[in-house]
């Protein structure tokens, strides 16, 4: 009653699962956000956002540009962290888990919540060393056999090995933009994480690169809790389970992907989905 | 699909005038650039040229051939087995009477003592140490003579390229008629001839031009450089990584950054001053050592390195570090293993580039008394030494003619010093470039 109006409406955007924002986390949920607000010095980026990444799923966060969808991602892994003059409040869980309580490491939690970016970043380094660089430096493996494995099984998982197992001391650089994504996405799952967050992964790949990823995606899901930010929506519709529609920093809508896109709740995301505006 | 109306349009006077101008202004412009680079290609040509010319005298030096009995007697029949007893007997020989006695053999004329000191200062004063090392190489002249090339007067050495003129009334010139006519003697005999000059590169200094070398200024930049790069390079490092890569942006670092900047523009004798003043007064270090040479270049160079440290590590790429922290790197593990090998080639860069100026640095190393004419090569960091631009100064302000080609010469061999440090930095690069 005495809720200011605003605030009441951003509550109801919240949608199914946390429909009681504040309260404990969905015990189902991989990972949790329960009214995240992140601030870029002034500005409010991302409005009390409260959602669920239900495990083993893929969650598609789509949206205009702008709309705070990729600085929701970054709030998963804590990425927002080295971002000067952003600050980041609100609870995250993790298996139940903070991860901004005091006692959570945050070089771990990005063990366990890795992250593919938009531009593929590979090190200038061998593929193998691209690879092997996570399980290194968590100290996962010690021999060079344990290490070989690691890549192997790797760059199968991302689809590359059967390009690149010949000129594994090659540089990563020197790989397509496409392959240098899916080398990204094997460097990624090397240290074995249990959720993969992708940042728009395929913004900058042609469509042939584009549908690798997708192909990707879907032998991923069956290890792997996935995050993905898309500004594409056919891909959102094609690849993921639950979609989640980010309008102005706020979340508009979340539900079944299929139910989204054919009868969408409320009026901004149809608008959206149908292209008269984003 | 040639359209009349655009191809009217195009090539109407006014655009045409238009496009000639633009093309002439492109002509002028690349002329302008050519002329630049011939410019500094010149001047920079003529400079090394008149180096070249001054300095190729100083590579090589007049020598006498003198054939030396060396009697038993005067050694103490020391016997060269015994290096003690054979040290002491060389050092207690009186060389000079054996240089004596070969010279009044060959001018059996020179008779008074001023005919017999002329005729002594034909030859170099080093020639007495010359005959020592020769017994010392071959200690079975002992007893027997030999015809040995000893060093000249730089005197000698003028004449014999021609820069005293014959025509100079005698009194005007350093030597007198009587030796010139002893010098075309001996010239006649084949026993004056210029030789490569190993000396200029093994000795330190010396009063006679035609002793002195460079090799204590050389060794005394090397083990000062090596100081200076020893601190320079890992506090500059350092500082440059904590100010780009953890440093908070406040107030605080930028005042940080604002007094960096201003120290690289700091005159260098002001850090001479400091030196002076905090590692000699203060800290009571020696004086004239490589140790506080090195110390106080190490602060001159210090922003430099920081400043360009700086600009290679900005330089690379952020997605570089995201995708190392998206991997769970810690920020000291971003840095060590992507950041800095990537800057190392900058990092490189900046740092020889500073190497270099303190290489050619003086007037910090003038403050802290490394001017001092020193004639030993400096073998530690403590030891008194000087350094080659300062050896440069020092000869260039010397009286004997004989020098003035030391100066070019010894300005060529710290060209070749800095080529060297400028090629290593090279191949560093392309190294470190390479691995990535």
């Amino acid at each position: 009653m005495s809720m200011p109006e605003p605030e009441r409406r951003e509550r109801e955007r919240a949608g199914r699962s946390c429909a009681a924002p504040q309260l404990r986390a969905d015990p189902s949920a991989k990972m949790c956000a329960r009214g995240v607000d992140v601030y870029y010095g002034d500005k409010h980026a991302i409005k009390s956002v409260d959602l669920d990444i239900v495990s083993d799923e893929v969650t598609a966060l789509i949206g205009p540009s702008g709309c705070g969808k990729s600085t929701f991602l970054r709030c998963f892994n804590r990425m927002n962290d080295t971002i000067p003059r952003c600050r980041v409040s609100g609870s995250i869980t993790l298996d139940g888990e903070d991860i901004h309580a005091p006692d959570m490491d945050v070089v771990q939690l990005r063990a366990r919540v890795g992250m593919v970016f938009q531009k593929p970043n590979p090190f200038p380094k061998s593929i193998y060393e691209n690879v092997a660089y996570g399980p290194r430096i968590h100290g996962l493996a010690s021999r060079r056999v344990e290490f070989d494995g690691i890549v192997e099984r790797s760059l199968l998982r991302a689809g590359l090995w059967d390009e690149v197992k010949d000129r594994l001391g090659e540089p990563g650089t020197a790989l397509s933009g496409g392959q240098q994504q899916r080398l990204c996405v094997a460097r990624t799952i090397a240290p074995q994480p249990e959720v993969v967050l992708l940042d728009e992964p395929t913004a900058s790949l042609d469509p042939q690169g584009t549908q690798r990823i997708e192909e990707l995606l879907f032998t991923l899901k069956k290890e792997f809790t996935i995050v993905i930010v898309t500004h594409n929506m056919q891909q959102a519709a094609r690849v993921s389970d639950t979609t989640t529609f980010f309008y102005l920093g706020g979340m508009v809508e979340t539900g079944a992907t299929r139910q989204l896109f054919t009868s969408p709740a409320r009026e901004e995301t149809e608008a959206y989905i149908t292209g008269r505006f984003g | 699909m040639t359209d009349p109306d655009s191809r009217a349009r195009w090539s109407a006077p006014a655009l045409r005038a238009r496009l000639a101008r633009r093309h002439a202004a492109e002509r002028r412009f690349r002329r302008l650039g050519a002329a630049a680079i011939v410019t500094a290609m010149a001047s920079l040509a003529l400079l090394l040229a008149s180096i070249v010319w001054n300095g190729h005298g100083a590579f090589r030096a007049a020598e006498i051939r003198l054939d030396i009995a060396f009697p038993e007697a005067a050694f103490d029949a020391a016997d060269p087995r015994d290096p003690v007893a054979f040290e002491t007997a060389l050092a207690r020989a009186d060389t000079a009477a054996l240089l004596r006695d070969a010279l009044r053999a060959l001018f059996p004329e020179a008779q008074s003592r001023r005919d017999v000191r002329a005729l002594q200062a034909l030859v170099s004063s080093g020639a007495r140490g010359a005959l020592r090392d020769a017994l010392r190489a071959d200690p079975s002249l002992l007893g027997r003579s030999a015809s040995l090339w000893l060093p000249a007067d730089d005197e000698v050495d003028l004449f014999l390229r021609g820069r005293i003129a014959r025509q100079t009334p005698e009194a005007e010139r350093r030597l007198s008629d009587l030796q010139i006519a002893w010098i075309e003697q001996l010239e006649a005999a084949q026993r004056l001839r210029r030789h490569w000059n190993t000396r200029f590169f093994t000795s330190g200094d010396s009063r006679e031009p035609e002793l002195a070398g460079v090799w204590g200024a050389a060794v005394g930049s090397f083990l000062t450089l090596l100081v200076a790069l020893g601190l320079v390079f890992p506090v500059g490092v350092a500082a440059a990584i904590y100010l780009e890569e953890f440093a908070p942006r406040t107030r605080w670092t930028d005042v940080v950054e604002v007094n960096i900047n201003n120290l690289a523009a700091v005159p260098s004798i002001v850090f001479g001053l400091l030196g002076l003043a905090v590692f000699l007064n203060t800290f009571q270090l020696p004086r004239s050592a490589p140790l506080v040479g090195g110390m106080t270049l190490a602060l001159m160079t210090l922003p430099t390195i920081i400043i360009t440290g700086r600009a290679a590590i900005q330089a690379v790429p952020p997605s570089i570090r995201e995708a190392a922290r998206g991997i769970g790197a810690s920020p000291v593990q971003v840095v060590g293993h992507h950041v800095l090998p990537l800057a190392m080639p900058g990092i490189l860069t900046g740092t020889i580039i500073g190497m270099a100026r303190a290489l050619g640095e003086t007037a910090p190393l003038l403050m802290i008394g490394m001017v001092a004419f020193i004639v030993d090569v400096p073998s530690s960091f403590t030891d008194a030494a000087t350094v080659l631009p300062v050896q440069i100064y020092l000869w260039a302000d010397s009286p004997e003619r004989a020098f003035v080609e030391k100066t070019s010469g010894a300005v060529l061999v710290l060209i070749v010093f800095l080529i060297l440090m400028n090629a290593t930095a090279i191949v560093l690069r392309k190294r470190f470039e390479g691995r990535t």
